[in-house]
């Protein structure tokens, strides 16, 4: 729970924040670990404290990492009927498509199974490794900002149950074999949201140093600043 | 939430202030009309989503047309050298659920037709409750808004099945899957619901709220 602003002002010490869907001034208390804080008003997450906020996610990122290659590389499924043996990878899978003429679609499926979540993996491992020694540079915050951006878009817990339902439908015509692929897949429909839930952004963020020069156009709200304006 | 309630709901944009909505700093813009970009993040700052309305409206009209023909036109046809037939989305459905394996026919329906659509009309209601300056119902909607960004993404189940049965059954002249017209307006169904949920601006839902508190006083 928060303190929406005024509503006790003793814990003061803590930044002030804005929620992110209904713009509410609060401050977020001192969480303990585990602990989450909601906006006094929406309710929405405002910020989690997991209990190591940098080495536990390095760690699932780097498996994801070695994960999402044998995905990629290792053959997702294969078919057998009178006789004949055909079999496909991920990528394999999109190709077809686009041979088959459906380019734009084959493209976004392309994106949702292996570029997002590819981008995805790369640029978290960039950012907690960056985090490792700090002071962050200043690019690290957009690289921050990509792998968040990517996140939605990395689909490997809807292609799992995707390519189960195409597994029943394709059974009943021919003998389907899964591959390495499909098991790597379901360990990254895991992996990933557990990356996300095991990580802090604020922890990042509290490494990457404010812009001071000139060319900042705006600029953080200093607590003085904030009473000093008035309200 | 707390139990003791609010004295007085201030937001930042009454502040004058900007909650960067990539690292959540919260700043003061440059200028009112040109917030520029956030000091810690470079990310840009917007009171508001810019033209949040405006470009939602665009994304769900566009998403509302393709579904007709996502869900008219075939999704993908089978060719055996004795027989071809061409399945739409409900086709699949009905053939999942006559083939017995009926939970999984139910996940299609859900994922592939009832949530496109519910998206849509909560997409639409959202934007008609927020134009019309609607007080009420804000933990309702804020609750829709985040429930429609939540499931948006499950969407692009029947085109995952799609792509891998066209991938996997190519035995060729035995028999071959090739996809339907109707595969891509279902992918730029989801995927045009998917931005206009991230371009729908929920602070907008509070606005009108607040507007409402503040001719009170």
């Amino acid at each position: 729970m928060t303190d929406p602003l005024g509503a006790a002002p003793g814990a003061s010490s803590q930044p002030l924040m804005a929620c992110q869907e209904c713009d509410l001034l609060q401050r977020i208390p001192p969480l303990p670990i585990r602990g989450e804080a909601h906006c006094a008003r929406c309710g929405h997450s405002l910020a989690a404290r997991p209990s190591d906020p940098l080495q536990i996610p390095l760690a699932l990122t780097i498996t994801a990492a070695i994960v999402f290659v044998v995905a990629i590389t290792t053959s997702l499924l294969g078919l057998s009927a009178v006789g004949r043996h055909a079999s496909t990878t991920i990528i394999g899978g999109a190709w077809q498509l686009w041979q088959e003429g459906e380019t734009i679609t084959a493209a976004i499926v392309m994106f949702c199974a292996v570029i997002a979540p590819g981008f995805f993996i790369v640029l978290m491992l960039t950012v907690l490794l960056l985090a490792k020694r700090a002071p962050v540079p200043h690019w690290g915050g957009e690289v921050l900002r990509w792998c968040l951006h990517m996140q939605p878009w990395s689909m490997y817990d809807v292609m799992s149950l995707g390519i189960l339902v195409a597994l029943i439908k394709v059974a009943q015509l021919a003998s389907v074999d899964a591959g390495i692929a499909l098991y790597a897949m379901g360990v990254l429909a895991v992996l990933l949201p557990a990356i996300m839930v095991s990580f802090d952004a604020r922890e990042i963020w509290k490494l990457v140093p404010c812009e001071n020069k000139a060319t900042a156009s705006a600029r953080a709200v200093e607590e003085a600043d904030f009473l000093a304006s008035g309200r | 939430m707390s139990a003791l309630k609010p004295v007085r709901a201030i937001t930042a944009a009454q502040c004058g202030l900007i909650s960067c909505e990539t690292c959540k700093l919260l700043a003061r813009p440059a200028h009112p009309e040109d917030p520029g970009h956030c000091p810690r993040c470079g990310g840009e700052l917007e009171f508001r989503r810019r033209r949040s309305l405006q470009r939602t409206w665009a994304l769900v009209i566009a998403a509302a047309v393709c579904y007709i023909p996502a869900n008219m036109l075939p999704m993908m046809a089978t060719t055996t050298f004795a027989s071809s037939h061409a399945d739409t989305i409900m086709g699949g459905v009905v053939y999942l659920f006559a083939s017995g394996s009926w939970p999984l026919a139910l996940i299609v329906l859900v994922a592939s037709v009832m949530v496109p659509l519910g998206k849509l009309i909560a997409l639409i209601y959202l934007l008609l409750s927020v134009q019309r300056g609607m007080p009420g119902a804000c933990h309702q909607r804020a609750r829709l808004y985040r429930m429609v960004e939540l499931i948006g993404r499950w969407s692009m189940l029947d085109v995952f099945v799609v792509t891998f049965i066209v991938a996997l059954v190519q035995l060729q002249p035995l028999m071959a899957v090739q996809p339907g017209p109707a595969v891509l307006f279902f992918a730029v169904v989801v995927v045009l619901t998917m931005i206009a949920a991230e371009t729908f601006d929920p602070r907008l839902i509070w606005d009108s709220a607040a507007n409402l508190e503040n001719e009170d006083d």
